[in-house]
């Protein structure tokens, strides 16, 4: 009689969590985050403010596909966020997110930056670029990633640890285009002209090239932003103005472009406001935040780039599909070892 | 059997049923150790699932270099922690000279410090751009790089200055309470016999303190195989990034995880080892006299020495890096500033005193156990608990992660079937979850902690309880706690500063809106918004500073024979 009566209390209160959850789950949206809160957070308070739904958050930035997977269907997760294409397509690859079809997505995102059927969407784009110092890089020097790795620029590169993702992902954009055997011949080129061995972040080649250390410097464009307009650490306003901005291979397949992206996990309990979640993140309102908070370009056509982006003009990017480079990143990986390109 | 015949300790004279006796302490034992040894072993399984064979890539290329690079900062860190910890541990402990009362607890203050925070404050003071380089740029009016040479931080040699710096409090901390539960007269029978300080430390008072050193420097060693923060920083190839590259870059955790087992390997060898080089020593206290220890008093270019040695360690490793972050909390403070610091605060002590508390409980238990009931399952059953320091933190929380995952998804199954209700995830994603991490990967240092200050303690006390009647129990409450109080203190300070700093296990394994100090400060260090991180990074400073001080006064008072004195030394 004991156990019967044990069995049941604890039958109320399983009962009672679930029923609980049921019930908050219908203002809420868990999400798994692999970009920065101090990034998403006026994000996702505006998108609580609009729409009454409260978002939980978790912020990892390794082993996210691996909680996914141990959590199984039980899953809280209702979305996830990347900060890289890569992620996306291995959660795509080891079928942790659902399809999900949206008017809506489909009108804000242009088709190369979301998955054909929806498996993920892409929600930011940046630009790999190359940093020139103003004075020792002659107009006409750096016109190409492929220029980096010429004769004219030994010693005078500075890159940061070649696996990094943001490095892996460009160096896959070189498969991608140029084959193996080619992106590890650029590979090589580029490790030997490096100026100092690869360290830092990229922010951290920018003021390398500032000191004179080297000349030119890989990075993503929205740091040029955060560096010109730093006002709690305006040293770093120096460092920007002591570089142009040069868009590579605008001659040929464009310069090399990543997205930040969102996608709907297959465990789902709140899909519709994980989808909510996702047309927000699209809407021109969170497009504007993203380019003027953080100076990515907005995927959604006709919101405005913010003004010092806008300044460096359009460019062409590289028109493979994202997907595909994603497929090269091992390889890359493997290349980047075999080149011994952080020794 | 020498092993035998010192540590079984037989025939309570209180009889118990026996069901009992086997009960507590060997299913206890066997309990724990298979809890925490199932997350390691899930990775040494993931190392078998199918995945892209790497190792012929990794051989052929890269895999040398990381060994290389590995070794040499285990030797570098090694050498460095032992010099600076058991040097200072035995000047400040035997010897009397200026600021001695103030570097017996300030010595321990670097281990406060994340290695990742530290890292980033020395780069930003040395590297090119840095107000050293450039003030020497002024004086000799070099212009550029090439003009002169100046020792790149971001290196080996700098990642080991690095951890060297934060580390050696482990060594320190254990060398001292071992040079303190030393009784003198053995040390005055060696000054006796004719040996004067310095023969007396490297024959006596060293190898009766190996135990601890060994285990603080295996300590700083599973802490610089694990280090991902400093290496990443500094692109310094060592093992741990190689196995973070093959699961993140190539998208292989299989692979990672055979890294991972590979590195767990070695480092077992490396224990046993240890372990069979002095398996045939014993470190008992013979005699309980416990006089005064002698502080020699140091005069002179001697105690300038060593009062300016334990100054410039304190200087580099605390006073330095704080000053720089509390300037920098000066200068954002707006940014820094923020109400929701405190809660991060509170959910990280609460954590690790909580981790702290279970952690030497569990020590306690198992030591104690292994003591009385002896024999080699139960030893290396208590191994087998230990092992969760040897992998890397977040290869751990995978490990972790799957088996609560495991746990929790079967349950539900369970209970859909017989209830027809979901009970959904229990502990996947709570409190309970980082706790258990913690717990797998911090039983290494209070276990090893505890286990070697119970060795210490003769086996004829355990007999002279015994037969006055008490049981195991009341005698590990009433003699044997007592006497290793301090490494107790220890053992628990150690788990606790540790949880203040861990960062990959509590990142991947938390609940959901949940920030402690320390993945705070790494979400806005990684991007080196140092600024921002400055007020939050010195939380984890302050609040593990706290217990650093009271424990150490703690370790001090502890000494046995102390009480009644009226003040050591």
């Amino acid at each position: 009689m004991n156990t019967k009566r044990h069995l049941r209390g604890i039958a109320a209160i399983v009962g009672c969590i679930t029923f609980t959850s049921a019930a908050l789950a219908a203002q809420e949206v868990n999400l798994y985050s692999e970009r920065q809160p101090f990034l998403i957070s006026p994000l996702l308070k505006a998108f609580t403010d609009d729409s009454g739904i409260k978002v939980n958050m978790v912020y990892i930035n390794k082993g996210m596909q691996e909680r996914l997977k141990s959590e199984a269907a039980n899953s809280p997760a209702d979305a996830v966020l990347t900060s890289d294409i890569g992620n996306l397509h291995n959660l795509v690859k080891a079928g942790l997110v659902q399809p999900v079809t949206s008017r809506i997505l489909e009108t804000n995102i242009p088709s190369q930056y979301r998955h054909p059927d929806g498996l993920w969407y892409g929600l930011t784009m940046r630009a790999r670029i190359i940093y020139a110092h103003k004075q020792r890089v002659k107009p006409g020097e750096i016109n190409s990633y492929e220029d980096l790795a010429g004769p004219h620029m030994k010693n005078r590169v500075c890159v940061r640890s070649g696996k990094h993702m943001y490095n892996i992902s460009l160096l896959a954009s070189v498969v991608a285009n140029k084959g193996e055997a080619g992106a590890e011949q650029w590979a090589k080129g580029l490790k030997a002209n490096l100026g100092r061995k690869p360290q830092g972040n990229d922010r951290a080649q920018v003021k390398a090239v500032f000191e004179g250390v080297c000349d030119v410097a890989l990075g993503n464009t929205y740091y040029m932003g955060k560096m010109a307009t730093n006002e709690k650490s305006p040293e770093q306003k120096d460092w920007a103005a002591a570089v142009n901005v040069i868009f590579p291979n605008q001659g040929d397949r464009g310069t090399h472009v990543n997205i930040s992206g969102g996608a709907v996990t297959k465990s789902a309990k709140n899909k519709d406001n994980a989808i909510l979640l996702l047309e927000f993140l699209s809407s021109a309102q969170a497009q504007k935040i993203y380019a003027e908070l953080n100076f990515e370009y907005p995927v959604k056509a006709g919101v405005k780039r913010h003004p010092l982006v806008a300044s460096w003009g359009d460019f062409k990017a590289d028109q493979t599909n994202l997907a595909k480079i994603a497929e090269q990143r091992t390889t890359a990986s493997k290349i980047m070892d075999k080149v011994a390109f952080n020794n | 059997m020498a092993q035998a015949a010192t540590q079984t300790i037989v025939s309570a004279p209180r009889q118990k049923a026996w069901f009992l006796r086997f009960d507590l302490w060997t299913s206890g034992i066997i309990l724990v150790a298979v809890l925490a040894a199932v997350p390691v072993l899930t990775v040494v399984w993931l190392a078998f699932t199918p995945g892209d064979d790497i190792w012929q890539h990794l051989t052929s290329t890269v895999l040398p270099d990381y060994i290389k690079t590995t070794l040499t900062l285990m030797l570098g860190v090694g050498l460095g922690t032992i010099v600076l910890g058991v040097g200072s541990g035995w000047l400040v402990t035997m010897c009397r000279f200026p600021g001695k009362r103030i570097f017996e607890w300030a010595l321990l203050l670097p281990m406060a410090m994340p290695a990742y925070v530290i890292a980033y404050v020395y780069t930003d003071i040395l590297e090119y751009a840095g107000p050293i380089q450039n003030t020497l740029r002024d004086i000799f009016e070099w212009q550029t790089k090439r003009d002169y040479w100046f020792p790149e931080i971001r290196s080996v040699g700098g990642a080991t200055a690095m951890l060297t710096l934060v580390l050696y409090p482990y060594v320190y901390m254990l060398s001292r309470a071992a040079f303190l539960e030393q009784s003198v007269c053995v040390l005055e029978a060696s000054r006796v016999l004719g040996r004067g300080p310095w023969r007396s430390f490297f024959s006596v008072a060293l190898p009766l303190a190996r135990p601890a050193i060994v285990i603080g420097v295996s300590l700083v060693l599973m802490e610089t195989l694990n280090d991902f923060g400093t290496v990443d920083f500094f692109a310094v190839n060592t093992f741990t990034l190689g196995i973070f590259d093959v699961w993140m870059n190539m998208n292989n955790v299989a692979g990672a995880a055979k890294l991972a087992t590979l590195l767990l390997a070695f480092v077992m060898v490396l224990v046993l080892a240890e372990r069979f080089a002095r398996r045939k020593q014993r470190f008992h206290n013979t005699n309980s006299k416990y006089n005064d220890l002698p502080g020699y008093r140091l005069t002179g270019n001697k105690a300038f020495l060593a009062t300016s040695g334990c100054l410039a360690i304190i200087f580099l490793g605390f006073i330095l890096p704080c000053a720089v972050l509390v300037s920098l909390a000066i200068s954002h403070f707006d940014d820094a500033a923020n109400e929701v610091v405190f809660d991060h605060a509170v959910n990280s002590v609460m954590l690790s005193s909580l981790t702290a508390f279970l952690a030497v409980v569990i020590a306690i238990f198992m030591a104690y156990g292994v003591r009385i009931r002896g024999g080699k399952i139960l030893s290396s059953m208590a191994r087998l608990a230990s092992m969760g320091y040897a992998v890397p933190g977040s290869v751990l929380a995978v490990g972790v992660m799957y088996v609560l995952g495991n746990v929790d998804n079967s349950i539900d199954a369970a209970m859909r079937d017989t209830f027809g209700i979901s009970t959904g995830l229990l502990f996947s994603g709570t409190i309970a979850a980082v706790t258990f991490g913690y717990l797998v990967r911090f039983l290494a240092l209070s276990f090893g902690t505890v286990e070697a200050s119970l060795a210490k303690v003769t086996p004829s006390m355990d007999g002279a309880s015994r037969s006055l009647g008490h049981g195991p129990f009341s005698t590990m409450r009433k003699i044997h706690v007592p006497l290793i109080r301090s490494s107790v203190l220890t053992a628990s300070m150690l788990v606790f500063v540790d949880c203040m700093k861990e960062l990959p296990l509590t990142t991947i394994l938390r609940p959901f809106n949940f920030e402690t100090l320390a993945t705070f400060v790494h979400q806005y260090a990684s991007d080196e918004q140092l600024g921002e991180a400055s007020l939050a990074a010195l939380g984890i400073v302050g609040f593990g500073i706290i217990p650093v001080i009271v424990l150490s006064f703690a370790i001090a008072r502890s000494r046995p024979g102390h009480i009644g004195k009226g003040g050591a030394t």
